[in-house]
């Protein structure tokens, strides 16, 4: 799992890559060789440096990204405030839980203690209600939901840093 | 709000959540494993994207491995009834990424809105930071910047099965 610090080497055209796949990705017969020709590259090219950043993890996935809630499934964010001493039992209790997603240690630039974050992803809303009193009852620390009540802006797209 | 997806549809989202096949014509592939005709396969695949189930197709980078090693989650406490108007000029920003309202949880949680920001160091998330700051004025009570220390799980999600 990379951690911050650790970045495989990409050049300037798996760069090039990344930032114009990030999206519109072509439906068609052979939607690489119209993407590789966008880039002026060979298809087999495109194919060989994608399998590379995969296996390197400069790229999580390549695919479709959906979206859970349109397909009737549900989403939300938890926090958790998880005493240091007890950080190991608890991060084993949450992390068993197949609901979760993602989950990220977090720090405050003042002095919150809310320092674990999750994602719950489930089939349904109201498999997210039984999920939060799961976890609240097996790891016997409150559990803070944040669903989102609106939605403003999500762009999850980054132009790579040199 | 919600798409319906029949059968086949599912099929093909649980036929994609790893991934779209990195061969020539990936869209043939997945209807040979699905059972499907390459052309229907194409179809569905447009018509979940206009229908928002899928948001887009594409490279999913670790935003590590491109040089984002700073995350930053801001949170804000912003008075109700201005946080639709503030939360849109917020999600506006070139460099928020995330934009949502969510609830407070008094008296531990005061912050209604939280905006995600990335950079390259602490100093640049926390500069951005202050530009948010700078656009609410007198609307921010109270701030808190969160930054990620430690990725925990990352298995993404899963649906169907």
């Amino acid at each position: 799992m990379p951690e911050p610090g650790a970045a495989p080497v990409i050049d300037g055209l798996d760069q090039a890559i990344i930032d114009c796949l990030q999206g519109d990705f072509p439906i068609c017969e052979r939607p690489y060789a119209a993407a590789a020709g966008a880039l002026g590259i060979e298809e087999a090219e495109l194919l060989a440096r994608l399998q590379r950043m995969l296996d390197t993890r400069v790229l999580t996935r390549f695919g479709p990204m959906f979206q859970v809630e349109r397909m009737g499934g549900a989403f939300v964010l938890v926090a958790m405030r998880v005493p240091d001493e007890d950080w190991d039992r608890v991060l084993a209790i949450v992390n068993g839980f197949p609901e979760v997603a993602h989950n990220y240690r977090r720090e405050s630039e003042k002095s919150c203690d809310f320092n674990m974050w999750f994602v719950l992803a489930t089939e349904t809303p109201d498999g997210i209600d039984e999920a939060l009193k799961r976890i609240e009852a097996a790891s016997r620390l409150p559990v803070y939901a944040f669903p989102k009540i609106k939605e403003y802006f999500v762009e999850m797209k980054l132009q790579v840093r040199r | 709000m919600n798409v319906e997806l029949d059968e086949a549809d599912r099929r093909l989202v649980q036929g994609t959540q790893a991934g779209l096949p990195l061969v020539t014509r990936p869209y043939h592939q997945l209807g040979e494993q699905l059972g499907l005709p390459a052309e229907e396969v194409m179809l569905r695949l447009q018509r979940m994207l206009e229908s928002g189930a899928i948001r887009r197709i594409g490279a999913v980078p670790n935003h590590y491995a491109i040089g984002y090693t700073a995350n930053g989650m801001s949170v804000w406490d912003v008075p109700d009834e201005r946080v639709d108007e503030l939360g849109a000029r917020i999600g506006a920003l070139d460099f928020v990424t995330h934009c949502y309202h969510r609830p407070r949880r008094l008296p531990e949680w005061p912050y209604n809105l939280f905006a995600m920001a990335h950079g390259s160091s602490r100093a640049e998330v926390l500069g951005k930071v202050e530009q948010i700051a700078a656009l609410l004025g007198d609307d921010c009570r109270a701030y808190d910047v969160l930054f990620s220390t430690q990725i925990l799980k990352k298995t993404g999600l899963r649906i169907g099965g």
